[in-house]
């Protein structure tokens, strides 16, 4: 009996997937011809490295001169500006998107305006918006802060819309049940329930405008990146690796700051 | 069994809930709540007692028929006026349905809602007589003063439904509902917590309806119990008047027993 249960054919416990394996070979094979293409060959990546050694030569020491100090310390000062400011009036705007957009709060018509406007906030990157801005409006820093309140609402609208439709609806309903009105709902049902969450989608959002409001400038729009391409430009490799560390340095320090933050409001 | 139309609080007239065209959950019930006591409806699972509950305060919309409560027919209101009818009507729910991340004093509060402008109730300026209201309220329903700034998500069940009850009784109702306020609890919380609610019911003259599985505690605490089976009425009287044939109508069978 023993054997003849041994020399039953059983269903393989793994079956291979033939669709798995053809898009596994296919990635490989486009990969390998696109590599080609783009003539990605050893030699070429070799002399990239000589390139690379060279840079990094150039870059030590890091440049302190007092004069690229006073440049440096202005630009990082003006990129902290762009961030706060950018920050502080997107999330204010993104409280009532956010609000409008969430499927169990707001009617149909009104939620699918504002997703709708949230997917066009999020369709362009910072970099192109910044673009636009600075077309639009001119240079400086009012055009980077104007396109990373884009950036801003974009994300935590969208974010914090989900938030609110993942709330708990039966507090919501009990605080309905005693006829209170929409806006005594909202203050007393759902912010509590939210608001936790929404401070740390800001503060989350904060740290990533400190990094983009150091390459608006790129583009024209005020801040750090100004100098760090002009530096770039003329070869000041030294002055680009002073640059790079107050860079790390800051969104260091504000990476510790806006931990403790989020851990406050939990 | 049913008062006079006259001194009914709440009349229910031939209400019908179909949650799907052509298959009602309530078949035409009429009912009529008088002014006093606790009156308890029972009945299986599924046999529409929640949603007879909530259509009353319109958490449910009913489908036909007429709720009339202080002059006005609930089943038609809408937008402002079915705020104003709410306020007049406390609810106790099975899981407490406290707002979690407030403090047991702004959960009795929140009773008061129907009344604030909506600045207050963000800035929680509520009026100072109602902060003394609260308070008392929270003793009332037997829990120390030091409990209002304790966060309702640190309280046990029996505490958190005690909380609910007083958040009811803020609004200083005309009829409370209770929906299955005991079914989260443990047998001895349950009683205490119906106690509670006969006490309260009793002592402000409040009329009580409230759905429980448990049909001991029905036959203990209520004036009045109403049986429900299959999404229509089939016993309305005294618990006395309550036989095992009776409850063999509204259950099913006779396992049970």
């Amino acid at each position: 009996m023993t054997a003849a249960t041994l020399a039953r054919k059983r269903p393989p416990a793994f079956p291979a997937s033939w669709t798995s394996r053809l898009a596994w070979s296919g990635l490989a094979l486009y990969a390998v011809y696109a590599s080609s293409l783009m003539e990605l060959t050893w030699p070429r990546f070799l002399k990239g490295l000589e390139n690379g050694a060279k840079f990094l030569d150039r870059m030590f020491p890091p440049n302190f001169e007092a004069d690229k100090l006073e440049l440096i310390r202005d630009g990082m000062l003006e990129s902290l500006q762009i961030a706060v400011l950018a920050t502080f009036f997107g999330v204010l705007l993104s409280l009532p998107m956010g609000l409008a957009a969430a499927r169990n709060l707001a009617p149909p018509w009104l939620s699918w305006g504002a997703r709708g406007l949230i997917a066009v906030l999020r369709s362009f990157h910072p970099v192109i918006v910044s673009i636009l801005f600075v077309k639009a409006v001119g240079f400086g820093a009012l055009a980077g802060i104007l396109a990373l309140i884009v950036s801003t609402v974009g994300f935590v609208s969208k974010l914090f819309a989900e938030v609110v439709e993942e709330m708990n609806p039966k507090q919501v309903e009990a605080v309905r049940a005693t006829g209170a009105g929409f806006l005594n709902v909202l203050a007393m049902a759902v912010f509590p329930q939210v608001m936790a969450r929404f401070v740390g989608l800001a503060v989350y959002q904060f740290d990533s405008n400190l990094r983009n409001s150091t390459m608006v400038g790129i583009v024209g729009g005020g801040g750090i990146g100004a100098p760090l391409f002009t530096a770039y430009q003329r070869f000041d490799y030294d002055v680009v690796l002073t640059i790079l560390l107050v860079i790390i340095a800051l969104i260091l320090l504000c990476e510790l700051v806006s931990g403790r933050i989020r851990r406050v409001f939990q | 069994m049913t008062a006079a139309a006259g001194r009914a609080v709440l009349s229910i007239r031939n209400l019908r809930k179909e949650y799907r065209a052509g298959q009602p959950v309530l078949k035409d019930i009429s009912l009529e709540i008088d002014g006093s006591g606790l009156t308890a409806i029972i009945g299986p699972s599924g046999t529409g007692k929640s949603t007879l509950i909530r259509c009353i305060n319109r958490l449910v919309d009913p489908t036909a028929g007429e709720i009339l409560f202080e002059g006005g027919d609930l089943a038609r209101l809408s937008g402002g006026a079915l705020r104003q009818a709410r306020r007049r009507i406390g609810m106790v729910f099975q899981e407490y349905n406290l707002v979690e991340r407030l403090s047991v004093i702004e959960n009795v509060l929140s009773g008061r809602l129907g009344y604030l402008a909506p600045w207050r109730a963000f800035l929680r300026r509520f009026p100072d007589e109602d902060v003394a209201r609260a308070f008392d309220l929270i003793e009332a329903v037997g829990l120390e003063e030091s409990f209002a700034t304790r966060r309702a998500d640190a309280l046990s069940g029996g505490q958190r439904q005690r909380v609910g009850i007083a958040r009811a009784l803020m609004q200083a109702p005309a009829l409370i509902l209770a929906d299955e306020p005991t079914s989260s609890l443990d047998p001895k919380t349950s009683v205490e917590i119906m106690e509670l609610l006969s006490e309260m019911s009793a002592r402000r003259s409040i009329p009580t309806l409230v759905n429980i599985h448990n049909v001991g505690l029905a036959r203990r605490y209520a004036g009045r119990i109403i049986g429900m089976t299959g999404g229509a009425v089939v016993y309305d009287g005294p618990p006395a008047g309550l036989s095992d044939a009776d409850l063999k109508t509204i259950y099913g069978g006779e396992d049970f027993l």
